[in-house]
């Protein structure tokens, strides 16, 4: 990558100016919201790069994150996508939805209307500010991961200018998925996705977030946020299924705040990026609370997904459970760092964490660090890493029921990867996620 | 031509001869038992015949239908026809039996023949009930959590599905009480006719009061020592398998 593969003449993150020329543009926005981007900016203008010793950022590939200065914040424009708008589709019958293409709305937001009189919000972020300031004030950003992407955390808020704002008032249980798609267009075009979604007390709802690109040649930034509430005895399902093209440096920094006796679930999917950092801290401040936390990832070619996870119990007597399982390819690289932490007051925690590399190749490279650091005596913790190969014995069992190697090689790392397919509550999003892996096998 | 013909095969694991000049002559429509005591080379003879790659053959032939299948893969020795019932079946988690079936089914097919889905449920599941398995068991993962006896009916279901021209059943009365036992012996009878073969691998004579056998033979050091009909079963039975160490040990060195 470098410079002069760029065709597009913006102003990039690097230029001095950008983010005055930015704030230019949204003078419709709240005044809190405007001096938070002030101030996010200076910060990421203050906040050294990564540095190698640094234990947050230990084997990730820290080449890539030097020169994001040559990205460029996506115009405003209404995109011409009417095939992304086509491509869309991957939930029939959703309870809403949003389109992005460059962080430019592209297409009409959809939403339920018998949704809308329950006093469902499910709108841009923009839109939300204008309408519900006091609302999104109360969660936007109340909460981070603090893994280690402080700086680009910074750059996310200080340059975001849409993203969705979804609310599910309390006892309002919505059981069809709202779905987000995001799609890249511009070639070195940096854009800057911001989910927030809330379910007020014993509400309940699922939310998808679809990213992708246009094409497979355009390179971009991606810095990522999403951010979910989930109220006392409310459940939530978060899932992103992240494919941007393998030209993409991205970032994704997630919260997954659980309150009193709530379901808060999420599963990340991971497809594209050429590297993908992601951060993911669940946090449980409500006793009785549920929180899972998944992914499943398919690195091939020379793909590096680097995962930190942080599951904190602060209240007493619930349970977290995390299942990251990665089937590593070619030359690829991932990277596992996941910690527990059981406070002093957060008795009867049941919190268990587990990295499972499959690799599928001589080159590929899996990295597990996972850590515990219990304050209570009361505890039921376990974390575990795994790195294995496909079992000769289950290969031959294949074999001998006429099974070619490769077809017995599919099934049996698509095997190992169902356990987090099956928590697709939705068939069809299950399916898809299926035929997404399916084609990483058959490049 | 319509045999399975083993002609002084010589096997051997890391170095060591297991099978020595191994004979035997499996033709379709029969069911032959092969008995022994442990460690005399059984179920060596059906990996060998499977295709392992751990097993080397230094010598001989497999003729099936008169063809040689030695040196071939195990995939295609499969998809030729043979089917081994395998004595440890192993557990394939998040593969359901549905899906793996149906993919030794489709790697059976020709190029651009369609996969009938209604067709292939309406078989599975009359074939799940005859050998008593809950249809639910389509959508569990290949063996995982399986009883001993559901591990064996599933590798029953699988033969039945398949329809080999041959089928080598490796201690498959291994781990089954008795109402297994029969279940899995009605299974196997039920499949007998012109057009299979079958080696039955066993350790026991129990076996053999289901599945009736048209010729026994008495396996002993890598070899088969005696042969005869189903009443050499019952003639070991009565006398152990000392009766062959006794007769036969001095022959084989």
């Amino acid at each position: 990558m470098s410079n002069d593969t760029l065709t597009v003449e913006a102003a990039t993150i690097a230029d001095a100016d950008i983010f005055s020329q930015r704030q230019a543009l949204s003078a419709h926005l709240p005044e809190w919201f405007r001096s938070l981007q002030q101030a996010h900016w200076a910060r990421y203008l203050e906040l050294p790069e990564p540095r190698r010793l640094d234990e947050r950022w230990r084997f990730a590939n820290l080449r890539r994150l030097q020169d994001i200065g040559r990205f460029s914040p996506t115009p405003f424009e209404r995109p011409e996508a009417d095939d992304l708008v086509e491509r869309a589709q991957v939930v029939e019958n959703c309870a809403g939805r949003l389109l992005f293409v460059d962080d430019n709305l592209a297409a009409a937001r959809e939403m339920d209307p018998e949704l809308e009189k329950q006093g469902v919000i499910f709108t841009t972020l923009g839109d939300a500010l204008n309408r519900h300031g006091d609302l999104v004030k109360k969660y936007f950003m109340a909460e981070t991961p603090d893994l280690g992407s402080e700086k680009y955390e910074a750059l996310h808020v200080a340059l975001l200018r849409s993203g969705v704002f979804l609310y599910v008032p309390d006892n309002v249980e919505v059981k069809r998925p709202f779905v987000v798609y995001n799609f890249t267009q511009r070639n070195g075009g940096a854009i800057f996705p911001h989910t927030l979604f809330v379910t007020g007390r014993n509400a309940r709802a699922t939310l998808v977030d679809y990213q992708a690109a246009a094409s497979p040649d355009t390179e971009h930034l991606v810095i990522a946020n999403a951010h979910i509430h989930t109220g006392d005895g409310a459940e939530s399902h978060h899932r992103i299924i992240q494919n941007w093209n393998e030209r993409t440096l991205s970032f994704q920094l997630n919260t997954n705040n659980a309150q009193r006796d709530s379901q808060a679930k999420s599963i990340i999917v991971n497809i594209g990026s050429a590297q993908a950092r992601q951060e993911v801290h669940g946090k449980i401040f409500g006793s009785g609370s549920n929180v899972e936390m998944y992914s499943v990832n398919v690195p091939t070619g020379e793909q590096e997904f680097d995962q930190r996870t942080l599951q904190t119990h602060i209240a007493p007597n619930s349970r977290s459970d995390l299942l990251f399982k990665n089937a590593l390819l070619d030359q690829t690289r991932t990277i596992f760092s996941g910690l527990i932490i059981v406070e002093e007051n957060a008795q009867q925690t049941d919190a268990y964490q587990t990295n499972n590399n499959l690799m599928l190749s001589e080159e590929a490279e899996s990295n597990s660090l996972p850590g515990l650091e219990i304050k209570a005596n009361d505890v039921k913790c376990s974390h575990g890493a795994t790195t294995g190969r496909i079992d000769e014995s289950n290969m031959f069992y294949f074999l001998a029921r006429g099974i070619p190697p490769a077809g017995a090689r599919e099934l049996l790392v698509f095997g190992f990867l169902e356990e987090i397919i099956q928590k697709f509550e939705t068939p069809a999003m299950a399916e898809h996620v299926r035929s997404l892996l399916a084609a990483k096998f058959h490049l | 031509m319509s045999t399975l013909e083993i002609r002084n095969l010589n096997v051997s694991i890391a170095g060591t001869p297991i099978l020595r000049d191994f004979n035997l002559t499996v033709p379709k429509g029969e069911v032959h038992a092969l008995m022994g005591p442990n460690g005399t080379g059984k179920s060596t003879l059906a990996k060998a015949l499977a295709g392992h790659e751990d097993y080397t053959i230094e010598s001989g032939e497999i003729l099936f239908d008169g063809e040689n299948i030695i040196g071939e893969e195990p995939d295609v020795i499969s998809r030729a026809g043979l089917f081994m019932a395998f004595q440890y079946p192993s557990e394939i988690p998040g593969v359901t039996i549905a899906n793996f079936i149906r993919a030794a089914l489709t790697a059976r097919m020709e190029e651009g023949q369609r996969f009938d889905a209604p067709a292939y449920y309406k078989e599975l599941y009359a074939k799940m009930d005859s050998l008593k398995i809950d249809r639910q068991f389509t959508s569990r993962s290949v063996n995982e959590g399986f009883s001993g006896g559901e591990k064996k009916r599933c590798e029953i279901l699988q033969m039945a599905m398949l329809k080999p021209k041959y089928a080598i059943m490796d201690e498959t009365d291994s781990g089954l009480d008795i109402d297994a036992l029969r279940i899995v012996a009605g299974g196997v009878n039920a499949m007998r006719g012109p057009d299979l073969g079958i080696l039955v691998i066993t350790h026991y004579q129990r076996l053999l009061d289901y599945i009736v056998p048209d010729r026994v033979h008495v396996m002993y050091e890598g070899r088969i020592v005696e042969s005869g009909d189903a009443e050499l079963a019952k003639k070991l039975e009565l006398n152990g398998y000392d009766w062959v160490k006794e007769n036969f040990a001095a022959a084989t060195v």
